[in-house]
């Protein structure tokens, strides 16, 4: 058409700064950084601020709880969906952790952040150790084992009546201050999160997926898997203890309650909600199901029915998870164009 | 060519079960030549390369590289020694970019160790040395097709995607597991180069094949095998001529059509 008004045609805004491979951009304007830099920002920036706008000291408490679960559902979608290990040992990652932090605060004396640090790591260590046997394994048996271990270790404590038996070890130190414990754990969070995509996008991260991709031709490369398995175990295990060993200094209590099979359970809904492989996805699960957790708590038994209602919904009506959807919606935006 | 064997395969032996796969198997390869093995199917080929390269144990028999044994240790210790393979059912990571697929060997072990290939690995990082290996085998460098993602690629160029994972190891052996079968006419005339390139730089290379024609283009030698044994060894010409290959494997008018085109 040469008519004299401009002519206009749609261009999708990411279109103009992706640059031939997934992950490198050119940007030309300031338009087009805030495109790339805004959905991070919002992420960060609302977890900082979700505290604030939250005055209630409850509702605060439950922020914190977020960021817990949130921490086991990284891990559980980076071991599952990065490296092909589906674990269920969430429970057994905070029971380890909360335990060992709760021992080396009450029994040795460490201040509480020396001993969320030092448990972090034994802690990784402790849980990588014992589940080195099953990893040479294909298959179910990951997931088995890691489901057999919490069990096995709450029943054992109740029957030997160690460790503080079923009363728990009480007394442990809080964090110094309500704040601190409130921005250390979301700051946490964000460093694991931001963390773990920069290590998926290394070239180690990447000899990880391929483990899981095909796991044959790593061998065949000269690389034995085994020992990479063990390493992403290490990581998902300590991030499952650190939060394990925050959630004991936040209730200052370390009980049985610690293996409950919910920190198993309630990560993997999160990140079947939030999209399974994103990392980021996890995280917004957790963000909507802890909450409406809490909320349904008014309806007592009934709470699960609605919980079951929900999860029931996203498998069936958006599979791919949110962030999955969100992330292909946010690609086709698209601005005018004068040609 | 003679200098030594790099490869003995002494009297290997693997059954599965009450079946016997390989009985008795016994050949050498030589430093820097081409050895061809063929067989119909279920002869054992792709059973000796599994034996090899570790994949499989076999039940009694030593494999030595350059002299030392081999023999049952896991696939990775054996790759990291120099002794890589391709695989018949081609193996690469689907969801990566092509030249990503590289990042993953020339991480390995070996590859650190050695720079992988041409040593560009100590120089450059991962990505731009994928991209070179892959430049070397084929991928047009200044086109898309090396940023592709794998799952999208084509036969010919998944086949020398296997070919490049083993070069970024840096390897002295490499055992091609029908890197021609499934490929055009021309894709293998343009491979034929390759593996004659490949040997130039003082690799040695087995490749089990199907497509005999362009075998004994490139082989020096050809090792028939036939239910699990060793039939015949030779030179191309040898084999060809050797009634029982006949027999057993072309089938006894296929051959002389085969010989016509050779």
């Amino acid at each position: 058409m040469t008519t004299g008004t401009h002519q206009r045609r749609k261009e999708r805004i990411d279109r103009g700064i992706k640059v031939r491979t997934e992950g490198i951009y050119a940007l030309m304007s300031w338009r087009e950084l805030v495109y790339l830099i805004m959905p991070r920002f919002v992420i960060i920036v609302g977890l900082l601020v979700a505290p604030l706008m939250i005055p209630d000291m409850y509702w605060q408490r439950v922020i914190s709880i977020v960021c817990i679960y949130a921490l086991l559902a990284l891990s559980f979608d980076f071991l599952a969906h990065q490296v092909g290990l589906v674990s269920l040992g969430g429970a057994f990652f905070v029971g380890v952790g909360g335990y060992l932090s709760a021992v080396l605060n009450s029994v040795f004396g460490f201040a509480a952040l020396l001993s969320i640090a030092v448990a972090t790591l034994i802690g990784g260590i402790v849980c990588t150790l014992l589940l080195l046997p099953c990893l040479p394994l294909r298959g179910v048996y990951f997931a088995i084992v890691t489901l057999m271990y919490p069990l096995f270790m709450a029943r054992a404590i109740e029957a030997l009546d160690i460790l503080g038996g079923t009363d728990g070890i009480m007394g442990i130190d809080s964090l110094p201050s309500a704040w601190m414990e409130q921005y250390f754990i979301i700051g946490m969070l964000l460093l694991f999160l931001f963390g773990m995509r920069r290590l998926v996008n290394t070239d180690l991260g990447l000899v990880l997926r391929a483990v899981k991709d095909n796991d044959q031709a790593v061998r065949a490369s000269g690389m034995n898997i085994t020992s990479y398995k063990a390493l992403a175990v290490f990581i998902a295990s300590a991030i499952g203890c650190f939060a394990g060993a925050s959630l004991v200094h936040i209730y200052m209590w370390a009980g049985i309650s610690t293996f409950a099979l919910d920190f198993s359970v309630l990560p993997i809904a999160a990140t079947v909600i939030g999209g399974s492989g994103t990392l980021v996805g996890p995280v917004i699960g957790c963000l909507i199901l802890v909450p409406v957790s809490e909320l349904l708590r008014d309806f007592g038994t009934l709470r699960i029915v609605f919980y079951s209602l929900i999860l029931l919904a996203f498998v069936v009506f958006r599979s791919e998870g949110l962030m999955v959807y969100g992330q292909r919606k946010y690609h086709q935006i698209e601005r005018w164009k004068k040609i | 060519m003679k200098e030594g064997p790099i490869l003995q395969i002494q009297e290997i032996t693997k059954t599965f079960g009450g079946i016997i796969a390989l009985n008795r198997v016994s050949f050498e390869v030589g430093e820097g030549e081409i050895l061809g093995i063929i067989g119909p199917n279920g002869s054992g080929k792709t059973t000796t390369v599994n034996c090899i390269t570790g994949f499989v144990k076999p039940s009694s028999g030593r494999i030595l590289f350059r002299g030392k044994n081999i023999t049952g240790k896991p696939p990775h210790k054996i790759a990291d020694m120099g002794l890589t393979r391709t695989f018949q059912i081609m193996r690469p990571y689907f969801s990566l970019p092509a030249y990503k697929n590289l990042v993953i060997p020339l991480f390995s072990p070996r590859a650190r160790r050695t720079g992988g290939w041409r040593g560009g690995g100590r120089r450059g990082d991962r990505n731009t040395v994928g991209i070179d290996i892959l430049e070397e085998i084929g991928f047009e460098r200044d086109s898309y097709v090396p940023f592709k993602v794998t799952s999208t690629l084509p036969t010919g160029y998944l086949k020398r995607l296997e070919l490049a994972r083993c070069l970024a190891l840096k390897p002295e052996l490499i055992i091609c597991d029908e890197v021609f079968s499934g490929l055009s006419m021309s894709e293998i005339a343009s491979m034929v180069p390759l593996i004659e390139r490949l040997q130039m730089s003082g690799i040695t290379l087995i490749m089990i094949e199907h497509r005999l024609r362009e075998l004994f283009k490139v082989a020096d030698r050809v090792l028939v095998l036939n239910f699990g044994e060793k039939l015949v060894e030779g030179s191309a010409a040898e084999v060809m001529a050797d009634p029982r290959v006949r027999e057993a494997y072309f089938g006894s008018e296929k051959v002389e059509e085969v010989m016509r085109h050779a």
